[in-house]
C-alpha cells in the first residue's frame, strides 16, 4: 500500500469539499435563475457563476462559529461553504417568513449576524468596516483567534467606504481578510474605467498590509492562497488583501444579458469556467472519479430541489401580521 | 459644585464606562486629547483601551460601531461636529437604522453629535441634523436642552437597544450649569413643560428652549403667559404633551434651529393640525433658521437663527391673530 501523507489527504478532502460547495451553489443559482425567469421570484437575482472557486475557497478556509464572513452578491458558494443553511437562500429569494429575513429583505441581502455572517446592504464597500467592528468587539472580549473576511468586487474598491475601512483595519492591525473578486466588470463598467493602477494587489503596499494575487478560476490555487492569508491574519500579521482575477460568466443580475462583455475576452484564460476546471483537476489528479462527480451532481441537484420545494410551500408574509415597528425597544415613535 | 452641560456629558460617559464593560468610545481625537470639546477628557486614562482614537473616516467609524454593536458591545461614537456625520450618513441610515427590522438582531449604539450654531462657526461647524435623522425609521433622536437631560438622556441612550442619535448643543456646553446631577428624570419619549402658560404654546427643543424662555420672560412683561414645551426627544415625539398644551392655550408656535424646509417643526404642526384642529384659535406657526447655509459672521448668524427677540416677535403676531 503506497504511503500517503496526512497533508495530502487533507488537501484532497479540502479540494473535494470545496468542489462540492461550488457545485451546490451553481445548481442552486441555476434553479433560482429559472424561478426568476418564470416569474416566481420578484426583485433582483444576482449570480456568482464563474466566481465559485474564489468564493468557496474562502468559505472553507474559515471556521464557522468562530470566524466572521461577510459575503457580497456573488458569494453563494462561500456562504454555503461557511455554513449558511441551504434553506436560507431559497427562503430569502422566495420571501418566506421562515427565512432569516422573513420577507422584509430579499435575495442576497441576507445573513445571520449573530452567527458571524452579517447581512449585506447594497451600498458597496460598507460591509468592510462592519467586519472591522465585529473583530474589534472580539478583541475587546479577549478573543484574539477570530478572523473576519469581507468580500467585495473590483467596483467596490473604488468607494470611499472601502478605502476608509481597509486603512482603519491596517491602523488597528485587525485579523481581516479582504477578498476582492476582480471579475472585470462592475455591472457594465470595465476595469479600465474603474481604476488606473496596474494591479489591485499593489494597493496593499499603500495601506501597509499584505497582498496576494490569485488566479480566481483555479480552485487549488485559491484554496492555497486563502488558507495562507487566513493563517497570516490569525497569526497576527494584520489585514490580508487577496485579489482573485476571473471573469463574471453571467450578467450583473439575471435581468442582464451582459452583451457588453467582449466575446474575445470570454475566450481568454480568464473566461475559463472554474467549476469545470476544478472537476478536471480532481479527475486528473486522481482525487475523484467522473462517476463520483456525476453522483455529487445528482445529490446536490436533489438537495436544491428539496430546499426550493420546502421554501415554496412556506408561508409568505401578510401585511396584517407585520408589526411595522423598526425599533427594538418599546418606544412609540 | 456646579456642573456644565459638557461636564454632564462627560460624567454620563464616565458612569457608563464604569458600570458596563461593553461600553467603549470611538472617535477622532477622543483618547489622550480628550476630544475636540473635551467631552472625553481623562476617560482614556481611567479606562485604558476603551477610549480609542479613530482615523478621519466617518463612514468606517460608524461601520465599526455597527459591527461592534452586532457583537454585543455598546459603542459611543463621537462625531467631531454634527456636520461631519453627513460622511457617515449611509452607515447610520442604511445599516444601523435598518438592522433590527431586517435581521431581528439589535444594533445598540450612540452617535454623539456636537450640534448647532456658535458665533463664528460658519456653514460646516454649526448644523443641526435632528430632522434629517428623525426622517429615517429605526433611529431614536434625542435633543437635550438641560444639564440634567444631557446626563440622564445620554445614559438612557447608551442603555437603549436601538441606535440613538444624540444631538448635544455646542452653545450649551459651557454656559449652562446646574448644581447637581439629577437623581431621577423623565424617560426618553416624554416632553417637559419648561414653563407653564395659558396664552400660547411654544414647542421647541435643544438650545432654542433657552431662547424661548427668554422670549416668554419678555412677553410676561407685556401680560402674556407663554407655555414652553421642551420636546427633549424629537423621535419618539411626545404628541400627547404637545396637544395637551395646545388644548390649554389654543395657539402654537414651533421653534427649531434647523433649516425651515420640512423637519421637526413641520412634523409638530402637522400632528397638531391633524389631531387637534379644533383646539386651535389661530393658524399654527413655526420659526426656523433661514433657508440658506449658516453664515460665519456673528451679525449674519444672529439673524439666521431664531433668537429670543425673533421668537417674541413671532409670538406677538400669533397672539394678535
Amino acid at each position: 500500500m503506497p504511503e500517503v501523507s496526512v497533508a495530502a489527504v487533507a488537501e484532497a478532502e479540502r479540494l473535494r469539499g470545496a468542489y462540492r460547495w461550488m457545485l451546490l451553489a451553481r445548481r442552486l443559482e441555476e434553479k433560482i435563475s429559472s424561478l426568476y425567469h418564470s416569474g416566481k421570484i420578484v426583485g433582483g437575482v444576482y449570480l456568482g457563476r464563474g466566481q465559485e472557486a474564489f468564493s468557496a475557497a474562502l468559505g472553507v478556509s474559515l471556521w464557522r462559529g468562530r470566524d466572521i464572513f461577510a459575503p457580497l452578491i456573488r458569494d453563494m458558494a462561500g456562504r454555503l461553504a461557511f455554513g449558511e443553511p441551504l434553506l436560507d437562500p431559497a427562503r430569502t429569494y422566495l420571501g418566506s417568513v421562515l427565512g432569516p429575513m422573513r420577507g422584509r429583505d430579499g435575495n442576497i441581502h441576507r445573513g445571520r449576524p449573530a452567527e458571524g455572517m452579517p447581512a449585506m446592504i447594497s451600498h458597496l464597500g460598507s460591509m468592510v468596516s462592519v467586519v472591522c467592528g465585529m473583530l474589534m468587539a472580539r478583541r475587546f472580549k479577549g478573543d484574539l483567534e477570530a478572523v473576519g473576511a469581507a468580500c467585495v468586487g473590483d467596483g467596490a474598491t473604488s468607494t470611499g467606504a472601502f478605502h476608509e475601512a481597509v486603512n482603519l483595519a491596517a491602523v488597528e492591525r485587525l485579523p481581516l481578510v479582504i477578498a476582492v473578486a476582480n471579475n472585470q466588470f462592475a455591472y457594465s463598467t470595465p476595469t479600465e474605467r474603474q481604476f488606473a493602477c496596474r494591479d489591485l494587489t499593489d494597493r496593499a503596499a499603500g495601506y501597509g498590509i499584505e497582498g496576494h494575487a490569485v488566479d480566481g478560476t483555479d480552485l487549488a490555487e485559491c484554496l492555497m492562497v486563502f488558507e495562507h492569508a487566513v493563517a497570516r491574519a490569525r497569526a497576527g500579521h494584520g489585514p490580508q488583501l487577496v485579489v482573485g482575477t476571473l471573469l463574471r460568466l453571467t450578467g450583473h443580475g439575471a435581468h442582464d444579458d451582459a452583451a457588453y462583455v467582449p466575446e474575445a475576452l470570454k475566450r481568454t484564460p480568464l473566461g475559463r469556467d472554474c467549476l469545470e476546471r476544478a472537476g478536471q483537476h480532481l479527475i486528473t489528479r486522481g482525487l475523484a472519479t467522473p462517476e463520483e462527480l456525476d453522483r455529487w451532481d445528482r445529490e446536490v441537484t436533489e438537495e436544491v430541489r428539496q430546499a426550493v420545494a420546502t421554501a415554496q410551500q412556506d408561508p409568505v408574509p401578510e401585511a396584517a401580521g407585520e408589526t411595522w415597528r423598526a425599533l427594538c425597544s418599546d418606544l412609540q415613535p | 459644585m456646579a456642573l456644565t452641560y459638557l461636564e454632564a456629558i462627560r460624567e454620563a460617559q464616565h458612569r457608563a464606562l464604569s458600570t458596563d464593560p461593553s461600553v467603549f468610545i470611538y472617535g477622532q481625537d477622543v483618547a489622550v486629547f480628550g476630544g475636540a470639546f473635551k467631552a472625553t477628557k481623562n476617560l482614556s486614562r481611567e479606562y485604558p483601551g476603551r477610549v480609542l482614537d479613530a482615523p478621519i473616516s466617518e463612514d468606517a467609524i460608524l461601520g465599526v460601531a455597527i459591527g461592534a454593536a452586532l457583537e454585543g458591545m455598546r459603542p459611543i461614537v463621537e462625531m467631531q461636529f454634527a456636520d461631519f456625520s453627513s460622511l457617515a450618513f449611509n452607515q447610520i441610515v442604511n445599516q444601523a437604522a435598518t438592522h433590527f427590522w431586517r435581521t431581528g438582531v439589535p444594533c445598540p449604539l450612540v452617535v454623539r453629535l456636537p450640534s448647532g450654531g456658535t458665533p463664528g462657526s460658519g456653514p460646516f461647524h454649526s448644523q443641526m441634523m435632528e430632522s434629517i435623522y428623525a426622517h429615517y425609521p429605526g433611529l431614536v433622536v434625542l435633543t437635550p436642552a438641560t444639564v440634567g437631560d444631557a446626563y440622564s438622556m445620554l445614559l438612557e441612550a447608551i442603555a437603549l437597544d436601538d441606535p440613538v442619535i444624540f444631538c448635544e448643543h455646542k452653545f450649551l456646553y459651557y454656559h449652562l450649569k446646574e448644581e447637581a446631577l439629577p437623581q431621577e428624570s423623565l424617560p426618553v419619549g416624554k416632553a417637559r413643560i419648561a414653563r407653564m402658560g395659558r396664552h400660547a404654546s411654544v414647542v421647541t427643543y435643544s438650545a432654542m428652549v433657552h431662547e424661548a424662555l427668554r422670549a416668554a420672560a419678555d412677553l410676561a412683561l407685556e401680560g402674556y403667559e407663554i407655555e414652553i414645551i421642551d420636546l427633549r426627544s424629537v423621535k419618539p415625539i411626545d404628541s400627547d404633551t404637545v396637544l395637551a398644551s395646545v388644548a390649554r392655550t389654543g395657539r402654537l408656535l414651533c421653534v427649531g434651529e434647523s433649516f425651515p424646509w420640512g423637519g421637526v417643526c413641520a412634523e409638530v404642526v402637522a400632528r397638531v393640525v391633524a389631531d387637534g384642529f379644533n383646539l386651535l384659535d389661530a393658524p399654527p406657526q413655526r420659526l426656523n433658521a433661514r433657508d440658506t447655509p449658516i453664515p460665519y459672521h456673528p451679525n449674519l448668524w444672529a439673524a439666521h437663527r431664531p433668537t429670543a427677540s425673533a421668537i417674541a416677535e413671532s409670538l406677538r403676531r400669533l397672539l394678535r391673530f
